[in-house]
């Protein structure tokens, strides 16, 4: 399997190995400029950080992936540069896990530039054997960080639901699509999973009470609580940046509109009025406007208003179902799902411009969410008549899927930078 | 582009299959179908229940709606307003209104819309007469599909209010 793997590099590959429920990734485009990047197996990597860092670079689609061959420098006298530039590396990582005091390991790496000679940056970590892959995704974080200028995600963390039959989980995974858990298990719908903005909590809408119900659910304990389960549907939360309140729509009589709670429930505030449907509320970086999906209009559009209330702005107009609008992390542009003939695709708008682009190109996309870099946008799809994850980078080159065994995986969430 | 091409052949390919080709927004909404006999029934046999005889029009449970619209078409009229006469001449029986969308667009969206095609036809029968203490009104907006698959044929039937009735 490694072999054939390794023989379509970049069309297919799989990432990770655990016995139960794997989430696969799967390569389907690459940016250009890949920055060509070696990675030398580590010294005594038994426990494979070394695989995983290149894993992730490999996956991410910004680098091209340099095979060491016979070379396999673990420390920076061993390494002998014209060797790499003749290999056509710009960057090679190298390194080595060190038994250290108390049962624990010191992982050790080096990313060096090629052309100067010169190491870009090198770090250890005593850490024990349950967080080496943890580890290889703080080392792929610097190496991303380090080579583009952006921030990494490589130690981020996804939400999504996962559906199989009339049974729902609620699941977070590492960014890798490795270690996925379940956090709620209910044989009702569940949708809408919403990361508290220090990651520790993730809202969602369950249906196990038999209509819509905004519940928080604490990460480390556990434990949940109902932030919202007014008459009527509750549903489409959203945090505000300062994790305080969150935002959801209450749909009733005939219409559907965005209120505020407080995180742990109560101290209900409607701050729109509008006839119709408001929903899917999202907040700017600086959580002092919302932007969301409402058809006051005639047809469902994305709008913009400030979270103390007053007049709503009108933000898309090409087409008739502009939905799901999420804000980007720096709040200069929004994603969103818009119908494109008889398709459905994530777009992508520029607020200074007005401008928008078309990213993706499947039959039924859906919930487009950001990366917290900014750069990727995770959303659901339909692929092979099977629910489906991919990513999309904001510049539409580089895409990938990601897809369970067996199930419909929708809903995604992506999880905020973790320090 | 190759892969939309190839499922814009698709569809016209299934569109030609079909016995009464449309257009795929317009085509028309499936029969509805008669709700499955409550257990209440099965045990009273004998007694004749209107809202579970085929002949009957209160048989007929279900309004089926064109995408992203909550305005109940003019066929289904007669329908509801059989279930309000049946409803405000038994007090007791009481009615949830259970609003559906197809899968596609936004599932937040599409639970807004559902719960919107609910209460418009709980305002049908309100106008009618029936006091709204009979009425409760539910969305499950795309969630709880009756059709799986991801063509019209199944979406169509899963743009729909249900009517259902308390004992059932």
């Amino acid at each position: 399997m490694n072999k054939l793997a390794s023989c379509i590099a970049f069309l297919f590959l799989i990432l990770c190995r655990p016995s139960f429920g794997a989430l696969t990734i799967e390569i389907v485009g690459g940016g250009e400029n890949q920055i060509p990047v070696s990675v030398v197996p580590f010294e005594s990597d038994a426990p494979g950080v070394s695989s995983v860092i290149s894993a992730d670079l490999a996956r991410c689609g910004m680098f091209r992936m340099i095979d060491p061959g016979a070379s396999n420098p673990h420390t920076i006298d061993q390494v002998n540069y014209p060797d790499w530039k003749a290999k056509g590396a710009d960057a090679i990582v190298i390194g080595g896990i060190y038994p250290a005091s108390g049962g624990q390991y010191e992982v050790r790496f080096r990313l060096l530039d090629v052309a100067k000679g010169a190491q870009l940056a090198g770090f250890s970590y005593t850490v024990s054997k349950s967080q080496f892959r943890q580890t290889a995704h703080r080392i792929s974080d610097i190496i991303y960080q380090q080579l583009t200028g952006d921030v990494g995600v490589f130690s981020t963390k996804i939400a999504y639901i996962l559906k199989k039959g009339q049974h729902f989980e609620l699941q977070v995974a590492d960014a890798d699509g490795y270690g996925a858990q379940s956090i709620v298990s209910v044989n009702e719908p569940v949708i809408s999973p919403a990361w508290s903005p220090d990651g520790k909590k993730i809202a969602y809408v369950s249906f196990e009470q038999g209509k819509a119900t905004v519940y928080v659910q604490d990460l480390m304990t556990g434990k949940r609580h109902v932030a919202a389960n007014y008459r009527g549907s509750n549903s489409a939360p959203a945090w505000s940046p300062d994790g305080r309140d969150i935002a959801f729509v209450l749909s009733r009589d005939g219409h559907s509109r965005i209120h505020l709670v407080n995180e742990a429930g109560g101290n209900l505030r409607e701050i729109e009025k509008s006839p119709g449907i408001s929903t899917e509320p999202s907040f700017s970086p600086d959580g002092k406007e919302i932007i969301f999906t409402s058809d006051r209009g005639g047809s469902p559009q994305v709008y913009k208003m400030p979270v103390s209330g007053g007049p709503a702005q009108r933000l898309t107009f090409e087409g008739n179902y502009n939905v799901s609008p999420h804000y980007s992390p720096d709040g200069k542009s929004f994603v969103y799902l818009e119908r494109n003939g008889g398709h459905f695709n994530v777009a992508i708008q520029d607020f200074a411009t007005g401008q928008s682009q078309i990213l993706t190109d499947g039959d039924l996309d859906q919930s487009p969410t950001f990366a917290p870099n900014g750069k990727l946008i995770l959303y659901a799809s339909i692929y092979s008549g099977r629910g489906i994850l991919a990513i999309v980078s904001t510049d539409g080159r580089i895409k990938q899927r990601l897809s369970m065994q067996s199930g419909d995986i929708r809903e995604p969430a992506w999880g905020p930078l973790v320090h | 582009m190759k892969k939309m091409m190839l499922s814009a052949l698709l569809m016209s390919l299934l569109g030609a299959c079909a016995s009464h080709p449309t257009k795929p927004e317009e085509k028309a909404a499936p029969a509805a179908k008669a709700a499955p006999a409550a257990p209440a029934a099965q045990t009273q046999a004998a007694a004749y229940n209107p809202l579970n005889d085929p002949n009957n029009i209160l048989s007929h449970r279900s309004v089926y709606y064109d995408f992203d619209k909550s305005i109940v078409k003019d066929q289904y009229k007669p329908m509801i307003k059989a279930h309000s006469q049946y409803l405000m001449s038994h007090a007791s029986a009481k009615v949830q209104l259970q609003g559906n969308c197809d899968e596609r667009g936004s599932r937040e969206y599409n639970l807004a819309l559902g719960q919107r095609r609910a209460d418009s036809v709980k305002q049908l029968m309100e106008s009618a007469g029936v006091s709204a203490g009979q009425i409760s009104t539910i969305s499950y907006g795309s969630e709880k599909p009756r059709a799986l698959g991801h063509n019209e044929e199944a979406w169509a039937q899963n743009r729909r209010t249900d009517i259902v009735y308390q004992s059932e």
